[in-house]
């Protein structure tokens, strides 16, 4: 096809509609290379949603489906938190869920059968084609060249900062939030552009989408107002600002306060405190601006200095006071993380606690965007070559992005975008300099589609004898060169894209892949085979406890009531099954009686060597525990003298007694030679006796032994404590003398 | 914005009310631009008094204008324009509201008008949510956000149907604004209903 439309395209003298054709194969070529370089985990496993917080998405968005529109909005959710419930409708937002679901009808409508399943596996890569186009008419505000923007869009389409949360199956706010970010930065750079209060309006509406979908729409709350103080700050005030801006703001915040979960946030707290400001702002200089041009310069200046000042002083003062009166929040933890990375290890550790909170390694940002990365600084400076105002954008974006990336190992995905723009307008620039560089001989045409050194030597043919051979740019040896490397770049590009898309990003966590010694691939299904027996053995309202990083899935696939789960909002309650899992047994069975578990799950990778499991990430739990219990639970009582955290023979006692040990290592030793039980994470021989446990029984353990199902025992019927008549059970009667101890008490904390 | 607004509103004091109807309108201006030299100062005088009160000085807010213009003078009696900055305030107003008379078209007072009642309004509901406190908050946020977003909207037509403008604007035809005008107003108020509770 490329030869073919290539020859047309060059004989028909460029003709505007061919040129509009081969845009839209183009375009359509990266939006197909987008969706099917994401569709690696659905081939190499199958159709399933990923990790763990889609799952919630995924049980959501199929309630959304059976119990209508309305009903959704005002669910309640009894079958987490237990027992505490969730107001789900409020508390989420409701974007992805919506936007399935009209899928899911509309294709019903059209009389195409499809799964919801296979809709929200879809999802991402679908939308991963749209944020490829966003990021080609995002890119072609800022420069004229129309290479540039399908560069963006190959790019965004392929880099692995953006991959790594829209594979097919990740079913997560990001799918689409993505798109809405890059498509609301577009609308708001043609609207400002253009001064026109529809664009204004249509970046406000795909602005209030965005609120709807995630919790990172604070990014664009704080990054438009930025853009416009930046220009006001450079002398750029212009009468298209007010009504880009103004218009945006009026209807943006209108919109974002119609999801619940959101409500009166964006006049209550500091993060979106600048906006209103600026918007303040605006109305001020639109005035000044007003009578700047009805009056004489010099009364002007008078007139402003007095006026300005009485009204900064005016607005400092109210917002001091009204932000010490409490009207406005303080910033929130979440905020204050990003400018002071350790404030949330020590004050908030549930947050610390998520990786995808952690500061990013500097190798990260190559790995996640590999030439972009280096090439994001030339585009940035090619900007501040023109700096208009859509340029000022770009500048503003990337500094602002690049800082958020390297705080949060998350933000990387709000920092692709703007990567790959700039990384496109300075390929484009390099290649477009190198490809169609005339010489400066007038008579020279160089054909500007062919880069080979022959059509060149035939049209030097033609010079002079004379003229000197051409030098730098103009010379082929340069462009040859420059052109040559360039595409060795973006093939490398492409093998590294694919390369991390393959084998880092494309494995779904439920299912766990592995090589055999033969080197065909293992699939382990611990995960489903663990709750599918939860669902299919235990009773429908049997509650779980678990660490909250599997309360989702738990919820999800085998839907039985949990005590905490990934939507972390009550920061006591996680604590208090931390507490559980990290005291001995005497102390965690009253805390579950209390909470009504029937089974307790935790994750092990001992037998298998899958370093993701709960004695890896017991830690956190002690220390969100100690953060509300600090007498009971102490972080240094798990650390040996020499501050070692061990789990073997040396690990202290209070480590070896706590519930979360004792479910991990109970019977593993069985499993060896005796004096050979070895744990695999942690390279560790374990002592020879496993660990007793009294009052939970084993229930289940999977076939790689990564989930382990315990049941809480009932009270003992002869009323002993659970200790006692466990010793009874194993005949060591010995210990009956500690049994009467005054009347066995429930509830205590 | 302001500066139409105080206009407005001065018009309003002199007992013509602001009302959206173009004759009403028309007369007030002719009649202002009648009086104006004689009658349109001491009013106006106050207002640069609030002005000058609520900024440098605090310790004596007389209502005079005399002193204001003396207690001025002797504040910034350092910078270039020593001379007699009250009245250089006054001169500035009216050169303000000359001006705005002479070059603002009908329509745009029209506009200007309905932004001094929007004002109003919304300065209403602020007074009536400090006074009588926030409690249906849904219904005063929504409230006083279509105003302030009216407001807004409003101004953006004003400033895009301007000559002086149409060069910031080469896209946007008068029509084509008001077109705008119609569509985000309709957006607004769909929002503004559906938060009211």
């Amino acid at each position: 096809m490329s030869a073919d439309s290539l020859e047309r395209l060059a004989s028909a003298g460029k003709g505007e509609s061919t040129r509009t054709l081969l845009r839209v194969i183009i375009l359509l070529l990266v939006a197909g290379a987008a969706i099917s370089s994401r569709l690696f985990s659905v081939i190499r496993f199958e159709s399933i949603i990923h990790e763990f917080d889609p799952w919630f998405n995924f049980r959501a968005t199929k309630y959304l489906v059976a119990n209508g529109f309305y009903k959704f909005w005002d669910w309640f959710d009894d079958r987490t938190w237990h027992p505490l419930g969730r107001v789900t409708g409020g508390t989420l937002y409701p974007g992805l869920m919506v936007t399935s679901g009209v899928i899911y009808h509309a294709l019903r409508a059209l009389s195409i059968p499809v799964d919801i399943r296979n809709v929200c596996v879809m999802l991402a890569p679908a939308f991963s084609g749209l944020t490829a186009y966003a990021a080609y008419l995002l890119t072609n505000e800022m420069t004229p060249s129309s290479s540039a923007g399908l560069l963006a869009a190959i790019f965004m389409g392929i880099a692995p900062g953006y991959i790594s949360r829209s594979v097919a199956g990740s079913y997560d706010n990001e799918a689409i939030a993505i798109f809405l970010l890059v498509f609301t930065f577009y609308l708001w750079i043609k609207a400002l552009k253009l001064g026109s209060m529809l664009w204004g309006a249509l970046c406000a509406l795909f602005y209030g989408y965005m609120v709807a979908s995630w919790g990172g729409y604070a990014f664009i709350t704080c990054l438009l107002p930025l853009h416009a103080f930046v220009l006001i700050c450079m002398g750029r005030y212009s009468t298209r600002l007010y009504v880009a801006y103004c218009t945006w703001y009026a209807l943006g915040t209108l919109a974002s306060m119609q999801i619940p979960f959101v409500g009166f946030l964006p006049v209550k707290t500091s993060e979106h405190m600048p906006a209103l400001g600026i918007f303040g702002f605006l109305q001020l200089l639109a005035f000044l601006d007003y009578v700047r041009s009805a009056i004489p310069s010099r009364q002007f200046q008078t007139f402003l200095w007095v006026f300005a000042g009485s009204i900064f002083g005016i607005g400092l003062i109210g917002l001091v006071v009204a932000t010490s009166a409490g009207f406005i929040a303080p910033w929130s933890g979440r905020f204050y993380s990003l400018w002071d990375t350790g404030y949330a290890k020590i004050h908030i550790p549930i947050i610390a606690s998520v990786s995808e909170h952690q500061p990013t390694a500097w190798p990260a940002f190559f790995f996640d965007l590999n030439m972009l990365i280096w090439l994001l600084p030339a585009g940035v400076y090619l900007c501040y070559q023109k700096l208009a105002d859509e340029h000022v954008f770009v500048i503003v974006y990337a500094l602002f992005g690049s800082y958020f990336a390297g705080v949060m190992v998350r933000l990387m995905l709000t920092l692709t975008p703007v990567v790959c723009v700039a990384a496109a307008i300075a390929l484009s620039t390099i290649l477009d300099i190198y490809l169609k560089a005339k010489s400066p001989i007038p008579e020279e045409h160089l054909p500007e589609e062919s880069t080979d050194g022959t059509s060149k030597k035939a049209s030097k043919s033609g010079l002079r004898a004379s003229n000197k051979p051409y030098i730098g740019i103009y010379a082929t040896f340069s462009k040859v060169t420059v052109v040559g490397a360039m595409t060795a770049y973006l093939l490398l590009f492409v093998a590294h894209c694919t390369w991390v898309t393959s084998n880092a990003y494309s494995s779904p966590s439920v299912v766990l892949a592995s090589r055999m010694p033969d080197g065909s691939q293992h699939i382990i299904d611990d995960y489903r085979e663990a709750y599918q027996w939860l669902r299919q053995n235990t009773k429908y309202d049997a509650k779980v406890m678990s660490w909250w990083d599997y309360g989702y899935q738990i919820g999800g696939m085998a839907d039985r009531p949990t005590l905490v789960d990934n939507n972390t909002w009550n920061n006591t309650h996680i604590a208090t099954v931390g507490k559980a899992m990290a005291s001995r047994e005497e102390v965690s069975y009253p805390i579950m009686r209390q909470h009504e578990v029937d089974y307790v799950l935790v994750v092990f990778g001992g037998l298998l060597g899958y370093s993701g499991d709960d004695i890896n990430k017991f830690l956190w739990m002690v220390r969100i525990a100690e953060g509300i219990w600090p007498d009971e639970v102490k972080e240094r009582e798990f650390f040996t003298p020499r501050g070692e955290y061990r789990v073997d023979a040396g690990a202290t006692e209070t480590m070896k007694n706590s519930l979360m040990y004792k479910m991990s290592y109970y019977n593993y030793n069985n499993l060896f030679p005796p004096g050979q039980a070895q744990d695999r994470v942690r390279g560790v021989r374990l002592p020879d006796e496993g660990p007793v446990l009294n009052s939970i029984e084993e229930a289940f353990t999977s076939e790689n032994w990564i989930i382990r199902i315990y049941k809480v025992k009932d009270l003992d019927n002869l009323g002993r404590d659970h200790a006692s008549a466990a010793a009874f059970e194993r005949g060591q009667k010995k210990k009956k003398v500690i049994k009467k101890k005054g009347p066995r008490v429930l509830r205590v904390d | 914005m302001g500066g139409k607004r105080k206009n407005a509103s001065s018009a309003a004091a002199r007992g013509v009310s602001p009302s959206p109807s173009a004759t009403s309108t028309t007369t007030s201006a002719t009649v202002t631009t009648k009086v104006q030299p004689k009658e349109s100062a001491p009013p106006i005088a106050t207002t640069t008094n609030a002005f000058a009160t609520s900024t440098q000085i605090e310790p004596t807010t007389t209502t005079t204008t005399t002193s204001t213009t003396k207690t001025t003078t002797g504040k910034s009696s350092g910078s270039s324009s020593s001379g007699a900055q009250g009245q250089a305030w006054n001169k500035v107003f009216s050169n303000l509201l000359t001006h705005y008379q002479d070059t603002t078209p009908q329509r745009t007072k029209l506009i200007d008008a309905f932004m001094a009642f929007l004002v109003v309004v919304g300065g209403l509901q602020f007074l009536y949510c400090v006074l009588a406190g926030n409690y249906p908050f849904n219904a005063f946020l929504s409230g006083f956000s279509a105003t302030v977003g009216q407001f807004v909207l409003t101004a953006s037509l004003r400033i895009q149907t301007t000559e002086a403008n149409k060069s910031d604007f080469p896209s946007v035809s008068p029509e084509r604004a008001f077109a705008d005008y119609l569509v985000c107003s309709l957006i607004l108020h769909f929002f503004c209903v559906n938060f009211i509770n």
